[in-house]
């Protein structure tokens, strides 16, 4: 299982905030692909992805555990 | 009674104290401190924004904007931060984010508050909502993929 975390228009895209996703192995870029395919109503183009609170590239693995987040254009200041 | 700051670092949903972090910052070794407030803004291009909403990955966020103020304390050697910022429903005027640097001297108080201010727009987790008469909308620069320059 890892736990997913949506911000600004994707959480309202996606009409919760947080939810968790069977999960074996696999990349940062396949949670991003499983995330845009399943809420299609939003642009993933600027997301940024972080894994456990760290800003990461799309190769990293993600593990069961982990938290993902997306992070979509900040704005904050 | 005053009790300070509880975090140099925080993300908060109660209104700001700019004293408080002017006071953590302020020691002897100091001879300037920068405040900096960001505050919510009615009118932005044209269009009249009735209130704000901000919303933020808030352990994240509070430990990128340590991070922010480790880096500025290397970077400016003798400097000392504190930043905090405002989540949830904000009036017009009211304080989204307050940043105090203290240091030696004023002209690396400036820069290096003024970093904090750049680096916050780019890195840290958090996002705001512009509510107008007729709508609203989340704020954000599609263009740059928030902490690229981290990766």
């Amino acid at each position: 299982m890892i736990y997913l975390h949506y911000f600004a228009g994707l959480k309202e895209a996606a009409g919760k905030p947080e939810e968790s996703l069977p999960w074996t192995s696999g990349t940062a870029a396949d949670v991003l692909q499983w995330a845009a395919t399943t809420y299609s109503n939003f642009d993933f183009s600027a997301v940024q992805i972080a894994v456990n609170e760290e800003y990461v590239l799309e190769t990293e693995p993600v593990k069961p555990g982990d938290h993902v987040a997306f992070i979509p254009p900040v704005s904050g200041g | 009674m005053d009790v300070g700051l509880k975090k140099p670092f925080e993300v908060t949903f109660e209104p700001l104290e700019p004293m408080k972090c002017m006071n953590y910052v302020t020691r002897p070794e100091a001879g300037a401190v920068t405040l900096f407030a960001g505050t919510v803004r009615e009118w932005t291009n044209g269009k009249r924004t009735m209130h704000l909403e901000y919303e933020a990955y808030v352990p994240m966020a509070e430990k990128k904007l340590a991070e922010i103020g480790a880096e500025i304390e290397k970077k400016w050697p003798g400097s000392r931060v504190a930043i905090v910022h405002r989540i949830g429903a904000l009036a017009i005027s009211d304080l989204a984010v307050v940043i105090a640097v203290s240091s030696p001297h004023r002209r690396a108080a400036y820069e290096a508050n003024e970093y904090a201010i750049e680096q916050i727009k780019k890195v840290v987790p958090i996002w705001k909502k512009e509510i107008w008469e007729d709508g609203e909308k989340w704020i954000g620069d599609q263009s740059y993929k928030p902490g690229s320059e981290q990766l």
